[in-house]
């Protein structure tokens, strides 16, 4: 875990790299999320200064988005699609047997920190469903087996 | 030398492409056969995913779906040898004007993109004023492909003749529609398509700056768009002076951030100035007032994609296609539980019945299709008794229902459609910016008002009804606004599903 003020030093780096953007905040905390695992809490009073805006709108905009996370995830993480198109070749079976395998519900990461379980809608892979991402990889038509290998690879 | 296919869609990733593509090369190196290996666009055909090609003499010959184990029939041949690719019948059957070049050239080939017919509209709009352009895109008939099928050549107009230094061109990549995936598949594979399109409209309205704000879900789209826009810069596609004419235009890649709601245009542009992702209320248009407040042309990535075509070869062979209001093909997203799902262009006026039933062979489960989802999550689910109905913009509406980005989910009788509208509640609920009281508190009540009807109280349906209403008339955008659509069509053609006693006795 890296201490503040190295946090606050590499925050400082992000935010000057992204000069002259147009609309910032979006591309800075993406940055900063690539950097870290997640957003620090140290890192949003250094936003906040550089681009003029309050510490609440800073937190305001983060919280919004589903990607942005205030705690580091899991070593992995497994995304599973709810959507509809999933939902109708089995995706509700699927995620209850990987819910079941992790011992976590959704957003949840197993006791020893390997795995992070959460809910995506639509991966765009709606015509070969149920459709998982693990730790960034695509994969299509999963189902409990494929749960299995998926999670006995990542453990 | 061998020449060989392999796709690059994320689909085809999905399915196993790189396993593919390795377990290719191994072989190649072990009978010592030079092999080139080309990362295409998918075709389309998901279900023959990865779809792997050779170059023969006579033309493409197609093998899938290919599995790593299987791939010495590439070299020798075999039963998944699917024939010349152009003969397929699923393929040849098609229209294919925007997606013309997807899954046949590399995608980040410019060289490949002009010998495709590449840059031609661009060519052809850079010799025309802006209000020429405007004109020739109005007379084609295109209409918003994002869903609500807003007159893409007005909307043009608006910018164009709104006064203002600065104009932007925002293409709405924030694909997030359940069952949709023509955005994802034409941005991974051919890019420059998107970004001809965009530069014409630069050149339509005046505006020297354009974003794609695609959805983080799409790594490989992020990706290949990344790449191709730096190509196009490199190559004088865009930057300071378009294909030589002295009109700048410049693009820039943005991310979104997993919130569906900002694939709403207001919602969208709040979240590329790096605000919350809140709808705006309309007026002001974005047209007048987007982007940082000044004028911008916000447009789905299929309507931008469809630009070039038009400039090339003419607003009345465009609109030569399609039937009624409805102009030009529409790329069909046939996805969810069906046999052959996968993207398929042709001219509006299918019935859904041909495309869920011929096109797309009926279920994978190979059991009766009981509803089929039409545009997303805020779409319509149609009954059987309602496959007649031809696609259309005005055809679907005079059903309740709507064509959105035109992705079709298939669901066999299995389906419980008590259980899909609450859904289509909770994704509301989450979902929700906020904003409007309709859409935030509608929705989780809606979830609640849906437990009561399965719980066996159907005093609770009349309520359910009246609070559809009320999100359907007071909401601020869609996604509050249309949610109605799938809940009340489950509620109105499936009532069995809604009714504890006609449950308990199927069961």
């Amino acid at each position: 875990m890296p201490d503040q003020s190295a946090i606050i030093a590499r925050v400082s780096e992000i935010i000057a790299s992204h000069q002259g953007v147009e609309g910032p905040l979006l591309p800075i905390l993406h940055a900063i999320q690539h950097q870290f695992g997640h957003v620090p809490q140290a890192a949003l009073p250094v936003i906040a200064q550089a681009l003029s805006l309050s510490k609440a709108e800073v937190h305001g905009v983060m919280s919004f988005y589903h990607d942005f996370r205030e705690e580091p995830a899991g070593r992995h993480v497994v995304k599973l699609c709810r959507a509809e198109s999933c939902q109708s070749v089995g995706a509700d079976r699927v995620a209850a047997h990987a819910q079941a395998r992790l011992g976590v519900d959704w957003h949840g990461t197993t006791p020893d920190g390997a795995v992070t379980l959460e809910p995506v809608f639509c991966l765009g892979l709606c015509a070969c469903g149920p459709a998982a991402m693990v730790d960034g990889r695509l994969v299509g038509r999963v189902d409990e087996a494929r749960v299995d290998a998926l999670l006995a690879e990542v453990r | 030398m061998l020449k060989v296919y392999v796709p690059r869609d994320a689909a085809a990733k999905a399915l196993g492409a790189e396993d593919v593509v390795a377990a290719l090369r191994a072989e190649a190196a072990r009978r010592g056969v030079d092999v080139t290996i080309i990362r295409n666009g998918s075709r389309g055909m998901v279900w023959l995913e990865p779809l792997v090609e050779v170059e023969t003499p006579e033309g493409r010959v197609a093998f899938g779906p290919m599995t790593p184990a299987a791939v010495t029939q590439v070299f020798d041949g075999g039963p998944l040898s699917l024939g010349l690719t152009e003969e397929l019948p699923w393929l040849k059957a098609q229209t294919r004007l925007t997606f013309a070049r997807c899954g046949i050239i590399d995608p980040l080939s410019l060289a490949d993109y002009r010998a495709h017919g590449g840059l031609e509209g661009l060519a052809r709009a850079v010799a025309m004023t802006g209000a020429e352009i405007v004109n020739e895109v109005s007379q084609s008939g295109l209409r918003g492909r994002g869903g609500a099928g807003f007159p893409t050549g007005i909307k043009w107009k608006t910018v164009h003749d709104a006064p203002g230094p600065q104009k932007y061109i925002v293409a709405n990549a924030d694909e997030g529609d359940s069952g949709t995936f023509a955005d994802r598949m034409i941005m991974e594979g051919d890019p420059f398509v998107l970004i001809e399109g965009m530069a014409i409209a630069g050149l339509a309205v005046g505006a020297t700056k354009g974003f794609v704000y695609i959805r983080s879900e799409y790594p490989d789209a992020i990706e290949v768009m990344t790449e191709a826009v730096a190509i196009a810069t490199r190559e004088g596609v865009l930057g300071a002076s378009v294909l030589g004419s002295g009109k700048a235009f410049d693009l820039e890649i943005r991310t979104g951030a997993g919130a569906y709601v900002c694939g709403e245009e207001t919602s969208l542009l709040n979240s590329l100035e790096g605000k919350r992702g809140t709808v705006r209320a309309k007026p002001p248009l974005p047209a007048l007032q987007g982007f940082m407040g000044h004028p911008t042309v916000v447009n789905n990535v299929i309507s931008l994609a469809s630009v070039p075509v038009i400039l090339a070869k003419g607003a009345a062979f465009y609109a030569g296609f399609g039937l009624g209001r409805s102009r030009g093909t529409i790329p069909l997203q046939i996805a969810g539980n069906v046999k052959q799902g996968g993207l398929y262009e042709i001219a509006f006026g299918l019935s859904l019945r041909e495309i869920v039933q011929q096109i797309g062979g009926g279920t994978a489960s190979g059991r009766p299709i009981k509803a089929v989802q039409v545009g997303g999550p805020l779409g319509a689910y149609l009954a059987p008794h309602q496959f007649d109905i031809p696609f259309g913009y005005e055809e679907y509406s005079g059903q309740n229902a709507l064509i959105g980005h035109a992705g079709l989910t298939v669901f066999d009788d299995s389906a419980d459609m008590l259980k899909l509208a609450r859904f289509a509640m909770e994704f509301c609920a989450i979902e929700s910016c906020g904003k409007c009281t309709p859409c935030r508190i509608g929705a989780v009540r809606g979830v609640e008002t849906i437990d009561r009807i399965g719980r066996g109280d159907p005093s609770a349906i009349p309520l359910l009804t009246d609070l559809c209403e009320t999100m359907k008339s007071g909401s601020l955008c869609a996604l509050g606004g249309f949610t109605p659509y799938p809940v009340m069509s489950a509620l109105t053609h499936f009532p069995d599903d809604f009714s504890a006693t006609a449950k308990e006795a199927a069961e």
